[in-house]
């Protein structure tokens, strides 16, 4: 493989390039498009969980353009994506469904007619309530990122037998909605045979291929623009409902441009999130702390219209050595929103069990648990058997420990609050999508790359310039990269951690070949592309970016109010691009962690057939007063297999492991061991001294 | 039913005919063509859309744009118009933001905080209500608590806004 030996840019800590629109607001988001003349959508969405619409009728508010409705809309040409096939006919599938959307002049009149709208349903029986003890679980075929459904090696159930030591808990995760600050947005424009969307997304190239192929229109015939988006955390990793019908409302209306911005309340039923987790995680150990047997139980809610099965039990696979171990997926199909990614599905919710797991375990052996992971530490991959091309967790649990001051630990009181710390693993692949082209261009002294990639606050921006200038051998400055836009070649989604490693490697190849093509001294307007596929080394080591996470918990006698006052992640991701956003994206992760394990909960009323957590003020996420001491750093990690660049990804290991690392200080400050999220003061309250 | 209106927004004035109903945000963004405040929420849950009014911080999703006649109004883009003020500078400095979406108002909301600090308001983190407030990081933070960040900024945001304070 190509590597880029003589770093220059790669690695310099550099003010994200487009900082100077963002803190002006100035930065153009889709809602923010400069259109001429837009008119305003507002949806219109189902009053029950199952039935079928009868009657939308909508007032002559003044202003008010069109209205569309189920079963009378556009026909599309692909309804294979049920959770695409908007307005096809009138059964209602969940609450919160899109039934209907009305077109006004301004905005005020687009919401007035939506307020004023009558909507006549029948109801049907809904069946909305989770329960990991239902008799219709199921086994799907595969699980989210096609990973196989269930797994065993050895024979887990002796080792819990004849194991010294045996940790048999159930862990549970909430609901949880992405939530990005920038709404779900779009500004559609149909001039009759060309459709422009300005687009919030995460990847502008797969929304064209959806929506190319939900309309039947050629691919050259849609133009997908994302410059800025606002968060994601997966929910914009693909189109969902909303899009479709921004483009429904266009095309409706040729010639004049559409806005569509989702309410916060509406992005709790159209965008997905991340489903409840039941974990069954069985650890068998000798008295020693090595283990034997893992395993680890997962059942989880999906939808009926759109399975999606979260791969918590995918973790628990590779994290540690033990002869025997056996993981397994069950889904209840409900009558429910399309659940979707959320930040690191699979790892997140799966390293919650697995590293409480690990605490109780190291309790129960009277070892220390950074030491117990360590001694489990595998000399190859578990799950495949193939060697890891870097594996960084044992210098992120030494050093981590040094730089947080773990040893001595003590839990102790100060004034009125318990003192306790807590310590976790993190790990996320090192993904590379298979697919993304670059193209370079040379003029006037500057070299511009372009690729249809996504910044989400992730700094691509900046880091791809980095790739390229170290790919062409120049000074950064001469650099400038330009994304999100379809017009630009094909690049993957942002997602899986995969974006700087896939896109990156495109890049070095477009530098490569420019090179081999114009030299040292390019004429203007010289130009190259470089195109990637798999990575050849990708079947051949297994592939992850690991950390260490750690925690200090305050838990207040008498209140039982929960404080982590410090926060601080150790990460072995292989090269960092650009140490500044690196930094951010690791504690962004961390934050969003420490969210999870004490506020965020989605509360489903099987009665209401929805969540009833819809706004900010009952679905809470941490604020600056939560989370202000949050640190992460890395260790130096050079990984020649994962990409030229050497680099993992960083987008999602931030959150994998802070949720069990708050738990597990709680525990030691407390003495309480909650396995049920969020960690409220609630359920700390009754063990409290 | 519609009245005139005049927004004196970022230096310049404007003269709309808007419905009482409009808020401040939309007539900005739909009206002014002033997209800097964001629209997060629209329930003054997240601070998204926090402006200057009179050099206080408001949320402009929930304040009537009616009630703003003739008022000083400023944006994050009004703050930044002949280069970047302190607050943003150091928002830069120590990346306290990702995606940006919630940045213009955080950045707002910071000015009008440091605004409210200057003038002795106490908040729920000063120990002793009555007393000349210290600005530590459990003050900015506290203070800042109305500016909802899902990237998780906070960690860069209070040391970028110590150092505002500190250098001010």
């Amino acid at each position: 493989m190509t590597t880029l030996s003589d770093r220059q840019a790669i690695g310099r800590d550099l003010v994200r390039r487009e900082g100077g629109l963002k803190v002006t607001g100035t930065a153009p988001y889709a809602d923010d498009a400069e259109v001429d003349s837009p008119v305003f959508c507002r949806l219109l969405l189902s009053p029950t969980a199952r039935g079928r619409v009868t009657g939308i009728e909508v007032p002559e508010v003044p202003g008010l353009l069109t209205v569309l409705r189920a079963g009378s809309a556009e026909k599309l040409t692909s309804t294979g994506d049920d959770e695409l096939a908007v307005l096809q006919d009138t059964s209602i599938a969940f609450r919160g469904q899109i039934i209907g959307a009305v077109i006004a002049e301004t905005s005020e009149a687009a919401r007035e007619a939506a307020r004023l709208a009558r909507v006549a349903c029948t109801e049907e029986p809904q069946d909305t309530a989770f329960s990991p003890d239902r008799d219709d679980l199921y086994k799907p075929e595969k699980v989210n990122a096609g990973y196989p459904t269930d797994t065993a090696q050895g024979d887990l159930d002796a080792a819990m037998r004849t194991a010294d030591v045996t940790v048999e808990r159930t862990y549970t995760t909430a609901t949880y909605h992405n939530n990005p600050m920038e709404p779900h947005s779009t500004t559609a424009l149909w001039d009759g045979e060309n459709l422009l969307l300005w687009e919030s997304t995460q990847g502008v190239h797969p929304v064209r291929e959806t929506v190319t192929e939900v309309f039947g229109l050629a691919p050259e015939r849609v133009r997908v623009v994302s410059p800025h988006v606002g968060g994601g955390f997966g929910s914009k990793g693909a189109a969902h409902a909303n899009v479709i019908v921004a483009a429904m409302a266009a095309r409706a209306l040729p010639g004049r441009p559409v806005r569509l911005a989702l309410t916060r309340r509406e992005m709790f039923s159209l965008v997905g999130y991340r489903t409840r987790t039941v974990m069954r995680t069985r650890l068998a150990s000798s008295a020693d702390g090595v283990l034997s047997g893992v395993g680890m139980d997962v059942v989880a809610p999906t939808s009926k219209v759109t399975e999606f099965a979260e791969q918590a039990g995918v973790p628990t696979r590779m994290m540690y050595a033990a002869p025997h171990r056996a993981t397994s997926h069950r889904l209840a199909a409900l009558d429910v929103p399309v659940p979707t990614w959320m930040r690191a599905p699979g790892e997140c919710p799966g390293m919650f069990g697995n590293e409480v797991a690990m605490d109780e375990l190291a309790e129960e052996l009277g070892v220390d648990p950074i030491e117990l992971r360590v001694r489990n530490e595998p000399a190859v991959d578990p799950a495949s058997g193939k060697p890891y091309s870097s594996r960084g967790l044992v210098a992120c649990l030494r050093s981590g420990a040094e730089r947080f001051g773990w040893s001595g630990r003590r839990r102790h009181r100060v004034g009125d609050w318990l003192v306790g710390t807590g310590v976790a693993s993190s790990v996320y692949p090192a993904f590379r999508m298979p697919h993304s082209t670059a193209h370079l261009r040379y003029a006037d002294g500057r070299y511009v790359v372009s690729i249809g990639a996504a910044d989400l606050g992730t700094g691509t921006w900046t880091a791809l310039a980095q790739i390229a200038a170290d790919g062409l051998g120049v000074p950064v400055e001469l650099v400038e990269a330009r994304i999100g836009d379809t017009d630009q070649p094909y690049a993957s989604v942002a997602g899986g951690s995969s974006g700087i490693s896939t896109w990156g490697s495109a890049i070095v190849e477009a530098a490569r070949a420019f090179r081999e093509k114009h030299g040292t001294e390019p004429p203007d307007g010289a130009e190259a592309t470089g195109e990637i596929g798999s990575n050849p080394a990708q079947g051949q080591y297994a592939m992850y970016a690991f950390g260490a996470q750690f925690a200090e918990v305050h838990v207040h006698a008498d209140t039982g109010e929960i404080r982590v006052p410090r926060l601080f992640g150790m990460f072995a991701a292989g090269r960092i691009v650009n140490p500044r956003t690196a930094r951010s994206q690791l504690i962004g992760g961390m934050t969003m962690g420490l969210s999870m394990a004490l506020h965020e909960t989605s509360v489903l009323d099987p009665r209401f057939g929805h969540v009833v957590t819809q706004d900010f003020a009952d679905y809470h996420v941490a604020t600056c007063a939560d989370a202000y001491r949050v640190e992460a750093d890395w260790i130096d990690e050079h990984d020649r297999h994962v990409n030229p660049m050497g680099t993992k990804g960083i987008g999602e290991i931030g959150i994998v492991g802070t949720a069990a690392a708050i738990v597990n200080a709680a525990h030691h400050a407390t003495g309480a061991r909650i396995r049920d999220l969020p960690l409220t003061l609630d359920k700390l309250l009754p063990h409290l001294p | 039913m519609e009245t005139d209106v005049t927004l004196r927004v970022d230096g310049a004035e404007h003269d709309l005919r808007i419905e009482p109903r409009t808020t401040l945000l939309d007539a900005l963004r739909e009206r002014v063509g002033n997209t800097s405040p964001k629209r997060g929420c629209d329930h003054g849950q997240c601070g998204s859309c926090t402006v200057l009014v009179g050099g206080r911080r408001v949320l402009s999703c929930l304040t009537l744009a009616v009630r703003c006649h003739l008022a000083e109004v400023t944006t994050a883009r009004g703050l930044g118009q002949s280069g970047p003020h302190p607050v943003q500078q150091a928002f830069l400095d120590h990346d306290g933001f990702q995606c940006g979406f919630c940045t213009p108002g955080q950045i707002c909301s910071a000015v009008g905080m440091l605004s409210e600090f200057s003038q002795g308001h106490p908040s729920h983190a000063s120990a002793d209500v009555a007393a000349e407030p210290d600005l530590t990081e459990s003050e900015v933070a506290e203070r800042m608590s109305g500016n909802l960040c899902r990237c998780g900024a906070y960690a860069n945001i209070v040391p970028a806004l110590l150092d505002v304070a500190g250098g001010s």
